[in-house]
């Protein structure tokens, strides 16, 4: 059986109660919006790049617990990463929260964002984890429409 | 006072009293599962309701033993299907107060009836610059079609405000009945706040200047006994499935006057009287709105569930919720950092709340893990979470099978959500 303590860790509650890098990024050269339109989560991701490098990243919106603490953790976790190492780190995060391959052992590389593969026991909880992560994909791609995790 | 929107609470408190729960959730197969290895609390019945049994069974025996397409065959079990549908709508007439069956129009739901009427009368009625009435608590479904019709005719779409409690603001709505104005449509009851809204006082001050009133009675009838003569509503709409039917299904009120004039609303079969490639002549009402074959077995289960409240009795259900809510808002404000979204003084059926520091999705998830079931989100309203400057809230929805018991769970549920955030 799921266990809530598997989904509401201390660190996602900690951060989801003081995001880090909640802020605008004034001399952003990328940014994009995020919409859950089923729970009103609505994020902003900001991007500065130095070449192919995430030189600074950082986020500001509302939305639930899963949603604000994946944003923040998030941020910390590309700050100074490589567009294809922050591609590769997304498609790993995706993996886990959905389930499709365990924290540990088969994604070495996730670092903190292991506690999010308690999320994967809550199915309807997996948009939350990864609005903020599509949302940063738009920034870095250049889109101009809003994502949404409907359609 | 004659009103059908005002419920006299006062003199129903006995049969409260006398209300048998227990007895009453017997008659709902689904009630007694367990979820996340707690019995299920079910609040989430202004999203849909269970069916009790008595509806399974008239669905499942209409499949076995009188399923056939109606209005045509001469055959034994065409005719037999034919009267099983139209004793359905009888069924509605009589619910709803209407004073003849042909006033009342099978639809698949709210959403479809309101959708008609705006596609068919307003179409026809509403030119632009013209005006549709509606108000701030209303559901996406009794705003989206006018906005639609609005759009198509370069009409406007006007809205009448609503309080901090989430009640309608009666004099604003009069003020906005003009020359203009040419239908007014609103919620009975809303879904997102449980305000009752004062029909009977609308329908007065619009029919003083000669407007038609449509009322999105969802989330109305499952609470309270409606009359549509006594509302002298031009229009009432409502689906099955909130009203203990099955989904697929519902029911448009409409004053025969108003219906005759109206255009079809969507061609085929059994809407026509006669068809040649030059011309068509339209069946009389209700026909010339139901095109196709229609949902046979959804009438005969909302005929049963009609019958089911009828036994029941719609002022002991009334008095009963009435009671129930009353105790889930006496003890769920009274916890700390929760706030009730909607504190009209005529509710029915609702308690949205917030949680300071705790956002409504993740207060479902926790609850859903405790086995109690509530709505989080917008519920389809987003003006009115804009209106009270939430992006959500928490919905708990009462029904007559629901207790003390399991409103008891759900407030340890928020003190659970209280715990895991701290």
């Amino acid at each position: 059986m799921a266990d809530l303590r598997d989904l509401y860790q201390e660190v996602i509650l900690e951060h989801s109660k003081a995001p880090r890098n909640y802020r605008e990024v004034k001399t952003a050269d990328r940014k994009a919006e995020g919409y859950n339109p089923l729970c009103g989560d609505r994020f902003t991701v900001y991007l500065q790049m130095e070449g192919d490098r995430i030189r600074d990243i950082a986020f500001q919106g509302s939305g639930c617990a899963i949603s604000k603490a994946s944003a923040s953790m998030m941020t910390q976790s590309l700050k100074g990463k490589t567009r294809s190492e922050a591609k590769e780190l997304f498609e790993r995060f995706h993996e886990v929260v959905t389930g499709r391959a365990r924290a540990n052992g088969d994604s070495p590389d996730l670092g903190k964002l292991a506690v999010f593969s308690g999320v994967s026991e809550f199915p309807t909880r997996v948009k939350c984890a990864v609005l903020a992560w599509h949302t940063f994909e738009a920034a870095l791609e250049g889109k101009q429409e809003s994502v949404s995790t409907e359609g | 006072m004659t009103t059908a929107a005002r419920l006299p609470w006062g003199h129903l408190q006995n049969r409260a009293q006398r209300f048998d729960v227990e007895r009453v959730r017997a008659d709902f197969p689904i009630l007694g599962q367990t979820v996340h290895g707690h019995k299920l609390v079910y609040l989430d019945n202004a999203a849909t309701s269970h069916k009790p049994k008595v509806v399974l069974d008239a669905i499942l025996h209409y499949y076995q033993c009188d399923n056939a397409n109606i209005h045509r065959g001469v055959h034994y079990l065409s005719e037999r299907a034919t009267e099983e549908y139209e004793a359905a709508r009888n069924t509605v007439q009589a619910f709803l107060h209407a004073g003849r069956a042909s006033e009342i129009i099978f639809v698949r739901s709210t959403t479809e009836a309101i959708n008609l009427v705006a596609q068919t009368y307003g179409r026809v009625h509403v030119g632009r610059g013209d005006e549709v009435l509606i108000t701030a608590m209303e559901h996406h479904s009794n705003i989206v079609p006018w906005q639609l019709l609005c759009e198509e005719k370069q009409a406007k779409l006007r809205v009448a405000p609503i309080n901090d409690r989430g009640e309608l603001i009666l004099e604003e709505l009069e003020a906005l009945l003009g020359t203009r104005t040419k239908i007014v449509a609103i919620g009975h009851v809303s879904n997102a706040l449980g305000t009752v809204n004062p029909v009977d006082d609308i329908v007065r001050l619009a029919h003083q200047k000669n407007i038609p009133v449509l009322v999105d009675g969802a989330q109305a009838v499952p609470h309270m006994a409606v009359n549509v003569q006594e509302l002298d509503c031009d229009f009432y709409a409502f689906s099955s499935h909130k009203v203990y039917g099955p989904t697929g299904i519902g029911a448009l009120y409409g004053k025969a006057a108003l219906l005759d004039q109206m255009p079809p609303y969507q061609g085929g079969g059994d809407m026509i009287s006669s068809v040649t490639f030059e011309k068509t002549v339209y069946n009389k009402v209700p026909h010339k709105f139901e095109a196709g074959t229609p949902h046979m077995a959804g009438a005969v289960g909302l005929r049963a569930a009609i019958e089911y409240l009828d036994r029941l009795g719609l002022d002991a259900i009334a008095a009963y919720e009435h009671e129930l809510l009353g105790y889930a808002t006496e003890k769920v404000s009274a916890l700390p950092g929760v706030r009730l979204i909607g504190t009209a003084r005529q509710k029915a059926g609702v308690l949205s709340f917030v949680m300071d520091g705790v956002h409504p999705h993740d207060i479902g998830t926790i609850l859903d893990q405790e086995g109690i079931a509530i709505r989080t989100g917008h519920h389809c309203a987003q003006p009115v979470m804009e209106r009270f400057g939430v992006d959500a809230t928490a919905r708990a929805s009462v029904s007559f099978y629901n207790t003390k018991e399991e409103i008891d769970r759900l407030v340890g549920g928020i003190q659970k959500v209280r715990e895991v955030f701290g």
